[in-house]
């Protein structure tokens, strides 16, 4: 078995909150990404602080992992409610190794048992058990020890006195695993040899990249309050956004948050806040200022399961609705929905740069799936981000600031400081920002706020197969699962083209042509109403949802039936394409 | 708007107290552009929605900036242009009902943050431009349109709360002594940290307070507003609670604490801190 060469494994540790299993995937997933391979990490957990069921997974791949797989390799289960929870997940040749100094289970099985603390403690180092199981895992996958090695001398040298007998500890942790491993006799194959990228990359979660980008375009304000799944962003703001003209800090709720970033950037700084759902909601009026008042910001919805509280740490793609009409009357908000930890940095930086150019709120859609997800991606090429500022006012007082939207395009913004005092004005207002009800300023008002969306026409866009029976465009973070699933169902030789638009609102001019042209479009996402389908018919397409609501990303195994299934469905016996 | 536009919406009513308070804040920002020899360009009126808010489109004379938003969110509006911005100088305009009911929440935040943004609060104990339901400073048993049947929520006492949750710069005044308003909206305005003038600013339609307020002799009223006494220690906390004790209307400076404001610490912050710049950042993700 052990000469069976694979792409591929996926492994996952299971138990509860606060066992390290974090520390667990992340370590694995580091020294992976260190030896050449793409890895890629997810994690579920309750709500509460301690405990709880808990798992962090990581898959290792020699190409880029686009979703976290349809089921595992080796199951690592600290207690017997992860390993009875998990268990239906293991591959058909998987193996379970379960913490023996906790539970037994009965002989026979695909699994042993291995005792961890009782191990790390014979090295010297009760905080080597991690290591310890880590050792059984790299055994199992073929994966090189010396690897692990050399991750753990890079973890471990921090110029202090103890550190060679951490390092020496951990490194004995590792054999100890391995050789319970080999004695077990089990195995699932031989990790290939990695196929290293020729370029350089980094390590770093969904978050953190779209913060990343954010402040690469120049961010400088920014606030937040605390929620999962985006309260690491205002943590990763706190922490780095310092220095003179800059400005990270908590407040006291989301109406907070969404008016101070208006008042930010309202008086010239590129401001950002980042919420989820509940957060969303509350900011609806202050996105309608921000529409109304014509004033650049940032608001990052990372999504979680919803309505209400809902389910604050799990996967769901359901504010689709909430993020295009946020706030009450004729107003949409554009959308970037970065569908990859790699799209997060470009969409971070692309938002601020639209919120500058059409001078009005920008929302970026994440989801909890994709917020923490560790993964090794190219590294951004920071001096090919293209920063973009808004056109200041320099002229004279008396300024018309809402007047010109035509030949001599959208009017430059009055900074305070300088000239061209104006009332920035959440009441319908004339060009100069008093407050009228007169039909012709507000149809022409209206007209303006609309039209100017027409400068965001630069995201990224993917369009592959056109005229195949089914185009299948995912959103947001569907799209690796997606994108997995495609390239199965066009490997199976099933009739299925891709379209992709980082944008989903508004949608660039050449994906609605091709939106246009499509037989059918089969949109895969995370909520029950199928929202974005919903959408693409508002817009006259033939699309249908293919949904998902359990709170977990899709595997796209379910993907390929589901869509495979449906495909059929749409040809006759004489392979005409039915709709 | 300097000259009248006569496409604009909104007119105060005769006789409504925030034409006094109008004048005051204009005397006080040329006052204090002059003093500080800011640009009158470096001001930013962040107002609330109200008859009050409406002021930021009726002064006149050289035009500050503007922000007229929603309701009851110039503390936070406020926040964002001085945080983002400590050149500019921040005045928020807004009504009883938009700073104390709606926009409740931010002032707790703001004191403790002790942001230096100036407010000037125009309490008519009413909700003028809905047309005259009771507000959180509506004595309680007054009959308003939503209170049919009389107010029966007690009246809040907005100095007395302010002194509690720690703003630190706190006057009193009422709209029909614009001068002596000025003064008081200019030394605000020249306290560092964030400063709230409590302005009584009748509303001439649904709450006439003039004669409770000034006292009328004919109609044998005793007037409620008196002089803070000169012998007044503002920078005693427990004075402040003994002056706010005694009934009516107090004009004057009632409480001012000297304390660093958030920009203070935000400057030391920084000074200890260099910014990070995206490079900087980026090699912390090096694999
Ligand atoms: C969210 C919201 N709720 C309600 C209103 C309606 N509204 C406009 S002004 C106002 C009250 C104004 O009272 P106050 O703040 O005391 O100002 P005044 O008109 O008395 O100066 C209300 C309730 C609104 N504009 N927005
Ligand atoms: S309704 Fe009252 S507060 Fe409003 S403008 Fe008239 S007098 Fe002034
Ligand atoms: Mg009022």
């Amino acid at each position: 078995m052990s000469d069976n060469h694979s792409q591929d494994f996926v492994i996952r540790f299971a138990g509860e909150g606060g066992q390290g299993l974090v520390t667990s995937a992340d370590a694995m997933a580091r020294a992976a990404a260190n030896a050449g391979y793409y890895v890629s990490t997810f994690s579920t957990f309750p709500s509460q602080i301690m405990g709880g069921p808990a798992s962090s997974q990581v898959r290792i791949s020699t190409s880029p992992v686009l979703s976290s797989g349809d089921s595992v390799d080796v199951l690592v289960s600290l207690d017997e409610y992860a390993y009875n929870n998990h268990r239906e997940d293991l591959s058909d040749n998987g193996v379970a190794i379960y913490n023996s100094g906790e539970f037994q289970l009965p002989g026979g099985g695909q699994y042993f048992g291995i005792d961890a603390d009782e191990l790390a403690k014979s090295t010297g180092n009760t905080r080597a058990a991690n290591m310890v199981t880590i050792g059984a895992v790299a055994h199992l996958i073929g994966f090189s020890l010396e690897e692990i090695d050399a991750f753990i001398t890079a973890r471990f040298t921090r110029g202090r006195p103890g550190d060679d007998e951490i390092i020496e500890s951990n490194k004995k942790a590792i054999r100890l695993g391995a050789d319970v491993a080999a004695n077990s006799g089990f195995s699932v194959g031989t990790l290939a040899p990695p196929s290293p990228p020729d370029y350089e990359q980094i390590m770093i979660t969904g978050n953190a990249a779209l913060a990343l980008g954010a402040v690469t375009a120049g961010v400088d304000f920014y606030v937040g309050y605390p929620i999962s799944p985006a309260t690491t962003i205002l943590v990763w703001m706190e922490q780095n956004l310092v220095g003179q003209g800059r400005f990270a800090h908590q407040v006291s709720s989301e109406i907070e948050a969404i008016s101070a970033i208006v008042g930010a950037g309202y008086a010239g700084k590129k401001s950002m806040t980042a919420t989820a759902g509940p957060g969303l909601s509350l900011m609806g009026e202050g996105l309608g200022l921000a529409w109304m008042a014509e004033i650049p910001c940032v608001v990052v919805d990372v999504q979680r399961g919803g309505p209400s509280t809902g389910l604050p740490t799990k996967s769901e793609q359901s504010d689709l609705m909430t993020c295009l009409h946020p706030g009450h009357g004729d107003m949409t908000v554009p959308i970037l929905a970065p569908g990859s930890v790699e799209e997060c940095f470009e969409a971070g930086a692309l938002a601020v740069n639209w919120a500058e150019r059409y001078q009005g709120p920008i929302i970026v859609m994440s989801e909890f799936g994709q917020a923490e997800k560790g993964e090794n991606i190219r590294k951004p090429d920071l001096d090919a981000v293209n920063v973009e500022t808004r056109s200041v006012y320099n002229g004279s007082n008396g300024y018309a600031r809402y007047e010109s939207w035509g030949e001599n395009g959208l009017s430059p913004m009055p900074i305070p400081g300088g000239p061209g005092a104006y009332v920035a004005n959440g009441s319908e207002h004339d060009e100069i920002g008093d407050t009228t009800h007169l039909p012709r300023h507000h149809i022409r008002l209206t007209e303006r706020r609309f039209k100017k969306m027409g400068l965001l026409n630069d995201a990224h866009i993917e369009i592959e197969d056109e005229g195949a029976t089914a185009m299948i465009m995912s959103w947001g973070s569907s799209k690796g699962p997606a994108r997995e699933a495609y390239e199965r169902l066009k490997a199976d030789g099933v009739d299925v083209g891709w379209l992709y638009s980082m944008a989903l609102n508004p949608l660039p001019d050449e994906m609605k042509a091709a939106l246009e042209q499509a037989n059918i479009v089969i949109v895969p996402e995370l909520n029950y109403m199928g929202q974005w389908s919903a959408v693409l018919r508002q817009h006259g397409y033939r699309a249908e949802s293919v949904t998902q609501y359990t709170g977990l990303p899709f595997k796209p195994a379910t993907l390929v039936d589901r869509i495979a299934a449906r495909v059929a469905e749409l040809r006759t016996e004489k392979g005409t394409v039915l709709v | 708007m300097s000259n009248r536009n006569p496409e604009y919406d909104f007119v105060w009513c005769p006789g409504c107290g925030d034409f006094g308070v109008r004048r005051a804040l204009e005397w006080a920002l040329e006052r204090h552009v002059a003093e500080h020899e800011i640009p009158q360009s470096n001001y930013v009126i962040v107002a609330g929605i109200g008859c009050s808010g409406n002021m930021v489109h009726l002064m006149e004379g050289d035009q500050p900036f503007g922000l007229h938003g929603i309701h009851g969110r110039t503390l936070p509006l406020s926040f964002g242009v001085k945080m983002g911005r400590p050149d500019l100088q921040a005045v928020v305009v807004a009504g009883d009902g938009d700073f104390l009911a709606i926009g409740g929440e931010h002032i707790g935040p703001a004191a403790a943050r002790n942001v230096d943004v100036t407010c000037v609060v125009m309490d008519n104990g009413v909700y003028g431009l809905t047309k005259g339901q009771s507000s959180p400073t509506t004595e309680m048993g007054v009959t308003t349109s939503s209170t049919p049947y009389g107010k029966i929520e007690s009246q809040m006492m907005p100095l007395k709360y302010y002194l509690t949750i720690g703003v630190s710069y706190i006057a009193s005044h009422y709209s029909s002594k614009p001068r002596d308003l000025a003064n008081v909206i200019q030394d605000a305005m020249n306290h560092k940290g964030f400063s709230i003038v409590h302005v009584q600013s009748p509303c001439t339609t649904y709450n006439d307070t003039y004669d409770i307020l000034k006292g009328n002799r004919r109609k044998g009223i005793p007037g409620m507003a008196w002089e803070v006494p000169e012998d007044h220690d503002p920078s005693s906390r427990q004075s402040a609670e003994d002056l706010l004790g005694r009934p009516g209307i107090p004009l004057g400076l009632i409480y001012k604490d000297e304390r660093p404001t958030l920009q203070d610490r935000v400057d030391e912050i920084a000074e200890a801190n260099p910014r990070r710049t995206p490079a900087d950042l980026l090699a912390s993700y090096a694999l």
